[in-house]
């Protein structure tokens, strides 16, 4: 979106533990202004209306829907997409549950699904399955059928607990 | 002719896919993770109107917004691009009109691309749609699919003398004697609304045309990269060779991205004429719209039953709502004919009739979608199968287990032409009672209902035709592979490459193809690596489609790997001075009859490529090896399964809860069992959507669709989607060396019918029964008598 005609704003904001400003169009929503601008391409688009979870996304600390904030938005906030919370090691339980139940297949969804289990396992260490349904229910998986998912959810609490 | 496996392998081991590492990690690069430098982005203008002529008339404030390089319409294009039309020599007749990358004066269905803008961001190019003059002449549209066979429907296409497309009727035995000597007689009318696949991944093109090459490089998010190099080649007037069609990772295909699309033909034929990349990809209310719709059919089925309760006969008429086109290039009829081919196939009966017809919609094109016309036919069989259990005052299972095919009556072709072979319903039953554990879950059905809860059990039996053969299409003149190719190659390292014409789209294929590799060489997986998706790169082959990586590309990828360990054990004999026939290789180990390791596979991999002078004389190994798999007998694998659905009904609200579901299924030989259990799981809450919640709605009066937004077209979501059981009988397919059938599609195949009847299990003590599909609270209520 970067054209001469295209009115933008400067933003400041800590993104993935690195200071960083930037100019974004007024219009960019967050996911698209972290894909393309800045290249960070874990987080995925999927309805862009808030309803899949695929652009999840953390800001200040909770998961967000990055179809629905603008980036203009995230001035002067925190923001951690997949990729930052990979290299601090903090969802590696998840990931390593995810990855050793096959509790993914197209693998679309899972980053948004992921951010949004540690969420859950952060303020709820030994959540039911049904607590973990209804937490992961604003993350659409079409691959799944969600079983295992909720599997790798639990046997991550169970790890992270011992 | 199934090889002898060792017995430590890896063949049928539960790894974790390797390529989810990356997935996890945030890695994968799906199609809009990829940009070409100087690309142009695309947007479409696309018919607000299911049927409407019109006139573009101005595009010059459109063309000269800031940021915008070109306004293209179907005129444009012609340089650039041939049109199309889908036929079949399988559906003589067709009635299918010519059809090209933008439609041209006429709109015959909501969505159909109409123009194209190219500009230095989506945001521009979609500022620019808005400024595009257009005339619209709205024309009457026929949506319904039986309203749209009366003689005054408006016509779908202008000058059509009806909205007819396709008609048939095929069948075997004498089914007017059947009936007539019939106990009874059960019938019904079923009705199934379209729905859609919804990868959550959308469709999209990423072309980069090089006007000095003449070559077009094209990134699609799609199954069978291999099927659009030969239709982008023919469309484009290029030579195959100079086509390369790439599809990295894949966000789900489910049958949605296995058609060519005249967005992703235009978005090649735009980068041809601009000589630039262009890329574009659908958004959400482009894909529900513009994606491929499937199974619109309105089914009326009855089948005669015999004193004993023994299937005579079905007699079924199906009118399949095909959208404004018939998909290419396969044929929307395909979904009829696989649905009318799947009727009755779990059992055994004398005698068949069905009736088709397949009429133009101006809606979107139905096509091929996960377990292709399957459900219908399976949803359509076990009603009858209930309502004639419940007519005689007997067990559903008990009805089923009288009349499934046993083991001994195969193989056997019945009368509606579907060859029955290698199947083990009994076993299957045998294994589906123990895991049910059939007299506590009556138990517990019971205990519910006393507390005065609407519960209901309902079952479905399956059988699925797997793997197509080339068979399928090919008598039908359609340029579809049914073949694949895997290519191994040793490398100096020790370490192994596979290409392979199978397709990566979530389902874990490449995961499986490694493991019959590594035990075809005789290395680790660790050792392996494989390519598929890039016809440059992988060879020719069939792809995702059919469930047939397995059956098809795992026999490939078997035998490619024996002629490269023949190759190995000969140049090591040669090295060793020994025989061949004395030595094996184990875990990149060339070892002799003790098992004493003689020669390290990467030092002989080593000596063969940086010290060739010390080889013997005469001695070439060809340490690239290569098999194509065609089976030439069976042109579908059948395999068999049975479901169970557990549902509870609000009869308030009308809400269906889905509470548990059990599977168990004959896949033949799993490569995999870990990745075919969630296939299968995954499937089974695919066919769940399909029962309760997917519908892509049009309004009755003007034809427009009403289910553009997620909000709108409810899907399966963690919190409404049941727990599954899974368990397995494995009847190996005798005639390949692995015995892989298909397994990815099943569970979608089965699951309608079984929630089906397990809702009208529970509304049965009410009286009640429903015939839709999805059953929607208001479908429950109607029932019920609550709504009118």
């Amino acid at each position: 979106m970067d054209h001469p005609d295209e009115p933008t704003a400067e933003i400041a904001l800590t993104l993935n533990g690195e200071p960083i400003r930037a100019r974004v169009p007024l219009r960019q929503n967050l996911v698209d202004w972290l894909r393309h601008g800045q290249g960070l391409t874990g987080s995925h688009v999927g309805c862009e209306h808030g309803v899949c979870g695929a652009c999840h996304v953390q800001v200040d600390g909770r998961v967000v829907r990055g179809c629905l904030m603008l980036a203009v938005q995230a001035d002067g906030a925190r923001v951690e997409t997949i990729e930052g919370a990979t290299e601090t090691g903090r969802i590696r339980a998840l990931q390593d549950a995810f990855f050793n139940r096959a509790a993914l297949q197209c693998g679309f969804c899972t980053p948004g699904m992921l951010l949004q289990a540690a969420e859950l396992l952060a303020t709820n260490p030994a959540p039911t399955r049904t607590e973990i349904r209804e937490a992961l229910s604003g993350n659409y998986c079409r691959c799944t059928g969600y079983h295992a998912i909720v599997d790798a959810v639990e046997a991550a609490a169970a790890v992270l607990r011992a | 002719m199934n090889e002898t496996l060792p017995d430590d392998g890896w063949i049928g081991r539960s790894l974790p896919r390797a390529a989810t590492r990356r997935l996890v990690e945030g890695r994968g690069r799906y199609l809009d993770d990829h940009a070409a430098k100087g690309e142009l982005h695309a947007a479409f203008l696309r018919s607000p109107f299911p049927h409407a002529a019109f006139r573009i008339s101005d595009r010059e404030a459109a063309r000269t917004l800031p940021g915008v390089r070109a306004v293209l319409t179907a005129e444009d294009l012609v340089p650039a691009c041939r049109s199309w039309r889908t036929q079949s020599l399988a559906f003589a007749g067709l009635v299918s009109p010519v059809q090209g990358p933008l439609a041209r004066e006429r709109a015959v269905y909501q969505g159909e691309p109409v123009a194209l803008v190219l500009a230095a961001s989506r945001a521009i190019a979609e500022d620019a749609l808005e400024l595009i003059g257009i005339d619209w002449d709205e024309l009457p549209a026929a949506t319904d699919p039986v309203a749209a066979l009366e003689p005054d429907a408006p016509a779908v296409h202008q000058g059509l003398p009806s909205n007819l497309a396709w008609r048939t009727e095929f069948g075997g035995g004498d089914v007017e004697a059947a009936f007539a000597r019939a106990a009874l007689v059960v019938e019904d009318r079923l009705v199934f609304t379209r729905h859609t696949g919804v990868p959550l991944e959308s469709r999209g093109a990423l072309a980069s045309y090089d006007p000095a090459a003449e070559a077009l490089e094209v990134r699609l998010s799609h199954q069978i990269p291999h099927q659009m190099q030969v239709h982008l080649a023919e469309l484009l007037d290029l030579p195959m060779g100079r086509v390369r069609v790439i599809a990295g990772d894949v966000g789900g295909g489910f049958g949605i991205k296995m058609h060519v699309y005249p967005d992703e033909v235009a978005i090649c034929a735009a980068s041809r004429l601009l000589r630039r990349p262009v890329r574009w990809v659908s958004d959400r209310i482009e894909a529900l719209m513009a994606d491929i719709h499937a199974r619109e059919h309105v089914m009326r089925a009855r089948m005669a039953v015999d004193a004993e309760g023994r299937i005579l006969a079905f007699d079924v008429d199906d009118i399949q709502g095909l959208g404004a086109y018939s998909v290419y290039p396969r044929s929307s009829t395909v979904e009829a004919i696989s649905a009318l081919r799947t009727v009755g196939a779990p059992y055994r009966f004398d005698a068949y009739r069905a009736r088709l017809r397949s009429v133009l919609q101006n809606k979107v094109p139905t096509g091929q979608y996960r377990s292709v016309g399957h459900p219908i036919g399976c949803a359509t069989t076990e009603r009858l199968v209930d309502l004639a259990a419940a007519a005689r005052g007997e067990d559903p299972l008990e009805f089923r287990r009288r009349n499934l095919l046993r083991e001994a009556e195969l193989p056997w072709t019945n009368p509606a032409g579907g060859r029955m072979a290698e199947l083990s319903h009994t076993a299957t039953l045998a294994e589906f009672e123990r895991l049910l554990d059939l007299p506590s879950l009556r138990a517990e059905i019971a205990a519910m209902r006393a507390q005065g809860r609407l519960v209901g059990l309902g079952f479905a039996a399956v059988v699925e035709y797997t793997a197509s053969g080339p068979g399928a299409y090919g008598p039908a003149g359609i340029p579809v592979s049914a073949v694949d190719t895997v290519v191994v190659q040793l490398e100096p390292g020790g370490d192994v490459i596979a290409r392979a014409s199978v397709a990566e789209i979530g389902q874990g294929i490449q995961q499986g193809i490694v493991q019959v590799v590594a035990d075809a060489v005789g290395v680790s997986p660790s050792r392996i690596t494989i390519h598929t998706g890039d016809t440059g790169n992988a060879p020719h082959g069939g792809g995702a489609w059919a469930s047939r990586g397995a059956g098809i590309g795992g026999e490939a990828a078997w035998g490619a790997g024996r002629k490269l360990r023949a190759e190995i054990l000969g140049a090591a004999a040669s090295l060793l001075q020994t025989t061949p026939e004395a030595l094996d290789l184990r875990d990149g180990q060339v070892v002799d009859a003790t098992g004493t390791p003689r020669l390290a596979l990467a030092d002989l991999a080593a000596t063969v490529f940086f010290r060739g002078h010390e080889l013997p004389g005469g001695l070439q190994p060809q340490f690239t090896a290569t098999h194509q798999f065609r089976r030439e007998e069976d042109v579908f694998l059948t395999t068999n399964g049975l479901q169970a659905s557990l549902v509870e009904v609000d009869p308030d609200t009308g809400l269906v809860t889905p509470l548990r579901h059990w599977v168990v299924g004959d896949c033949g030989r799993r490569l995999n069992p870990l990745l075919v259990d969630e296939q299968v799981r995954g499937g089974v809450v695919q066919g769940i959507g399909e029962a309760l919640l997917e519908a892509c709605r049009y309004d009755p009066g003007n034809g427009q669709l009403l289910t553009g937004t997620l909000a709108d077209y409810l899907l399966p979501m963690a919190d409404n989607a049941p727990d599954i059981t899974v368990g397995h009988v494995e009847t190996p397919y005798s005639g390949s060396a692995l015995g892989a059938k298909g397994a990815g599609e099943a569970g979608t195949c089965g699951a309608p019918a079984a929630v089906l009847c397990a809702v009208n299990d529970a509304l049965a003590a009410r009286g009640a029964a429903v015939t839709e599909m999805p059953i929607t609270p208001a479908v429950v209520l109607r029932a019920l008598g609550t709504l009118p």
